[in-house]
């Protein structure tokens, strides 16, 4: 079954908002690439094709539901992210990555 | 090949191309009106698929015509008694038979319209594909992906236009009534058609046709709208017998290239 939001609505005003992801090559995550209005999730998906794909900018494409995103409060910023700061030691930056590795 | 098949083929290759074209500007007219910013992606999007066909085609002509032809003469210079496009195509997107402001684009007739179409030439690229003709097989496998996404496209608007209010589902059926009996022109072989078909050119419209009226029938029926009879009137476009809709899109579209002759930019 494909995912609907909670209250989606016939009125072309209140048309839901999807986000947008698209896989720019194989072997590469999908990103987020903007957002849409559509009545629901297929009609999502083919909208993406039009609006975000034109130029050859994916394989494939997600979207989901704006809505079934929980996002973090920009004003925790500083008590989120602040602490993490001071710690370089958690980046794995004294190894070597070997070229046939490719993305990581 | 022999000269008969050359000038079945060039004439074929022509009709090809004018149906491509005229559709191609006809959509082409929605672009930064579209009903939402999508949709207007979606049609230009449509649009520039069927104009790349169309100079893919008109360039294959100009070849096959020799003497000088080129695909900016072919579509530039030709009038509507030259054109050879089915009638379907040049119609305005209104059911009015004389629209007189833009206002009056109805987003169900370009629907219906491009999904009557494309059902038509998925068939017709699916066939091409093996034809003899290695120029109009590699045509058309690379118009197959675009019409498969054009049908794709229309008949999902043309089932939820249906399927919806009661406002969209009277349009998309006013939208089908009106456009449905010109498609009567798809089966009604010419001359052209037949000899291109005997040299293994041209779709069998005889054996495509249960298979576009099972396409139709199939959307129309989930759409929830009713097929009208379609018995009477033959249009006679691909004939180069044109209602007076052509001779408008053609002076809009040939009349920059008319008036700069060989321009460049």
């Amino acid at each position: 079954m494909t995912p609907s939001p909670p209250q989606a609505s016939a009125s072309l005003k209140e048309w839901p908002l999807w986000e947008v992801f698209v896989r720019s090559k194989q072997g590469i995550e999908h990103k987020h690439c903007g957002s849409l209005h559509a009545a629901d999730a297929q009609q999502a998906l083919q909208m993406a094709r039009d609006v975000y794909t034109r130029r050859q900018e994916g394989v494939s494409i997600w979207v989901l539901p704006s809505a079934a995103i929980t996002a973090s409060d920009p004003q925790d910023k500083d008590m989120l992210f602040e602490p993490a700061v001071d710690k370089i030691y958690r980046h794995p930056t004294f190894f070597v990555i070997p070229d046939e590795v490719g993305h990581m | 090949m022999n000269t008969v098949d050359t000038l079945a083929l060039s004439e074929y290759v022509l009709h090809l191309a004018d149906n491509a074209l005229v559709l191609g500007q006809r959509n082409a007219e929605w672009c930064g009106h579209g009903p939402i910013l999508e949709e207007d992606l979606a049609l230009a999007n449509n649009a520039l698929d069927l104009i790349g066909q169309a100079r893919l085609l008109y360039q294959y002509a100009a070849a096959l015509q020799g003497e000088g032809a080129s695909e900016d003469a072919l579509a530039y210079f030709r009038d509507a008694s030259q054109y050879r496009n089915y009638t379907l195509l040049e119609l305005p997107h209104s059911t009015a038979l004389a629209p007189t402001a833009r206002g009056e684009r109805d987003y169900a007739v370009t629907i219906v319209r491009n999904f009557l179409y494309s059902a038509l030439m998925v068939l017709v690229w699916e066939q091409l594909q093996t034809s003899g003709d290695a120029q109009l097989a590699a045509i058309g496998a690379k118009s197959l992906k675009e019409a498969r996404y054009h049908l794709r496209h229309a008949r999902d608007w043309l089932v939820r236009f249906g399927d919806g209010s009661a406002g969209s589902h009277a349009r998309a059926q006013a939208a089908l009534d009106f456009l449905l009996p010109y498609t009567i022109e798809f089966w009604t072989a010419t001359e052209v058609e037949s000899a291109a078909f005997a040299a293994n050119i041209a779709l069998d419209l005889a054996a495509a046709r249960p298979h576009w009226e099972a396409l139709v029938c199939d959307a129309v029926l989930e759409a929830t709208l009713t097929l009208s009879p379609t018995q009477g009137f033959v249009p006679t476009g691909k004939l180069s017998v044109h209602s007076e809709h052509l001779s408008f899109l053609l002076a809009e579209m040939q009349s920059l290239a008319r008036q700069h002759p060989g321009a460049q930019w």
